[in-house]
């Protein structure tokens, strides 16, 4: 386990170094000079001058490349031009209702996914099974920005039960940051619990197909004993992985939840700033995203290993 | 998609699914074409989405009204005998909306997979045959699919400023590793097989052995793949849209009429809610037909 796990972190190495890479060049892709179009169109030649030396584009790119590597490093993202502060103040302030949200997109998505994955596959071709997965399908292509409005308007402007928009931090006042998160962690989670289910219920097919489950309804033991005692567990190691992916997608899928809902997170801080041209601060949610799902997955592979050793040999 | 939209299944589009390491795919054998045209999903999913593509196509000839002529004095009008889906805040007719919105979903969603395919293809025949270039190129693919989709194509909007074909190069580098990742396994298994061996022991050039005897094995999971892009593709565009950094807001598209309605979603619904279900039917028909085409063409990933 030790020496899998030292070599998957050894091969993140390569891949966050390519990661680092791409944000770096997201300045560079900017048409035209990137510093006139930071600045706007009001900037005078000194200002634009000083700005191009701070941010170190007069010089060659692998020199401003190799310096972006060591800031990186030292975990410094750079000054946001806008906010006035270092970005990684900036983000560090907007982390925790980006961290709930996902999270509890997450745990909505795992609640609906898994049961009806499994009931799904444990009676296949049943009316149960052609209901739920037909709603997996519909989940899976139902736009969830477009699905949170619909939330919006039935549940807070029709019947009034939750609030439309906002954020109160589930720290400060558990009930009240509940009631705002119902509805954007619902309508994020609800097309992930589509896939979770979509997966659960092939796992779970697959496994009834296996000789050990033959044995056990040859021994005589009842329907739930068997779907319960011996296929249940196996059926859930590859639905982890899944959860992985999930991850992905809910992290990108929180950027948009959160503008629908005004909920002040990472995503309403990146769009905000591309609308202000606060390139530091893009670069560094981008960054920060983009490390946190590389480490989640690397996570999710290590309890992957764990549960399921085979993985470790390969 | 979430705003996602959705992957392979297709989720959010930005979600992509998970990249399919597989290593051979199967052939398609001999009467591929009736069976796929035999396949209901493939069937049900092809006519709503060619229903679909010509309404978009013929927008000019079906949309009633002019979809960026504004009419202060309509606005917010409920859909009715005159505006078949209402009016959004500056009286535009949502129907009319709804149809050229198509266009550019359309045209987005088709190019995007037409970019990623050949993309794909090229990237993933190099690494996969040429051993040197293989480990450098799968290390860059690695690290563009370490960003979680919809935020890296936000990112290169971000860069490249508002406007479709900026919308189209995003996405099709976004959506590229996976199909990439596609092809090198196949060519990286098909390689190893005796009839490529036999074409290199008979001389032929490497470029001559890649496409003309590993290509054609790969295109049937292109095919499959480039489908679910295409429904990932035209959610992702919608998410742009409404988050207004993909095609410029006076643009009609699907993405772009979602975010005016929400501005207006107390007073009238129908702005955000047809424009969306459009959205949902285009997705549906795409991904039942990239499950019925996997099924037929790559029966060995069916099922998830």
């Amino acid at each position: 386990m030790t020496a899998y796990l030292a070599r998957r972190i050894l091969a993140l190495i390569p891949v966050l170094a390519v990661v680092v890479t791409i944000v770096f060049l997201l300045i560079h892709l900017i048409p035209g000079d990137p510093v006139s179009v930071m600045l706007g169109p009001d900037a005078t030649t000194t200002q634009i001058e000083a700005t191009r030396q701070a941010l170190g584009l007069d010089r060659p790119i692998w020199d401003q490349l190799l310096t972006f590597y060591g800031r990186v490093l030292r975990g410094d993202l750079g000054q946001s031009y806008f906010l006035d502060r270092p970005v990684t103040q900036a983000l560090w302030e907007r982390a925790e209702p980006t961290m709930v949200l996902t999270l509890s997109a997450l745990l909505v998505a795992v609640a609906i996914g898994v049961p009806s994955g499994i009931v799904a596959g444990a009676y296949p071709g049943s009316i149960w099974d052609r209901v739920l997965m037909t709603t997996a399908l519909l989940g899976v292509c139902i736009p969830g920005f477009w699905l949170s409005l619909n939330f919006i308007y039935l549940f807070a402007v029709r019947l009034r039960w939750l609030p439309a928009a906002g954020y109160e931090s589930i720290l400060v006042d558990p009930l009240a940051g509940l009631r705002y998160m119902v509805l954007p962690a619902v309508s994020l989670g609800f097309s992930q619990s589509a896939l979770i289910a979509r997966i659960a219920r092939s796992c779970m097919v697959d496994v009834l197909a296996q000789d050990y489950i033959r044995t056990a309804r040859a021994k005589g033991l009842s329907q739930a004993a068997v779907i319960y005692g011996h296929a249940l567990r196996n059926a859930l190691v590859p639905v982890v992985t899944v959860i992985g992916i999930t991850m992905a997608i809910l992290i990108g899928g929180a950027v948009v939840t959160e503008i629908v809902f005004n909920i002040p997170g990472l995503g309403r801080l990146v769009i905000s700033a591309i609308l202000r041209r606060d390139y530091p601060v893009v670069q560094g949610v981008v960054l920060v995203t983009a490390t946190a799902y590389v480490l989640i997955n690397l996570m999710v592979d290590m309890i992957y290993a764990f549960i399921d050793p085979r993985i470790r040999y390969d | 998609m979430t705003d996602s939209p959705a992957p392979a299944v297709a989720v959010d589009p930005a979600a992509p699914e998970a990249p399919s390491r597989r290593a051979a795919p199967a052939a398609a054998g001999p009467g591929w074409a009736r069976r796929i045209f035999a396949n209901r999903s493939v069937q049900v999913g092809a006519v709503i989405f060619l229903l679909l593509a010509l309404a978009a196509i013929f927008a000019g000839l079906l949309a009633p009204y002019n979809p960026t002529r504004l009419y202060p004095s309509d606005r917010l009008r409920p859909p009715s005998a005159q505006h078949y889906l209402g009016t959004d805040e500056f009286g535009r007719d949502v129907f009319s909306l709804v149809l050229h919105g198509g266009r550019v979903s359309l045209l987005v969603g088709g190019v995007t997979m037409l970019f990623t395919s050949l993309g794909g293809i090229a990237i993933g025949l190099v690494a996969g045959y040429y051993r040197r270039l293989d480990l450098p190129i799968m290390r860059v693919m690695d690290g563009l699919m370490a960003f979680p989709a919809i935020l890296l194509a936000i990112a290169l909007m971000a860069a490249r400023g508002p406007g479709v074909w900026n919308v189209i190069i995003a996405l099709s580098v976004v959506y590229t590793p996976r199909t990439a990742m596609i092809i090198r396994s196949t060519a990286l298994s098909l390689r190893e097989l005796d009839y490529v061996q036999a074409a290199r022991a008979l001389g032929r050039r490497d470029l001559a052995i890649a496409f003309r005897h590993i290509l054609p094995n790969c295109l049937a999971p292109v095919l499959v793949q480039g489908t679910f892009i295409f429904a990932y593709a035209i959610l992702a565009e919608a998410i742009l849209g409404f988050l207004g950094v993909g095609v410029p807001p006076y643009v009609p598209s699907w993405g772009n009429v979602i975010a005016s309605g929400k501005n207006v979603i107390r007073e009238a619904f129908w702005v955000s809610f047809f424009p969306g279900v459009t959205l949902t039917v285009a997705g549906l028909s795409l991904n039942l037909l990239g499950d019925g085409l996997r099924d037929v063409l790559d029966p060995r990933l069916r099922g998830v």
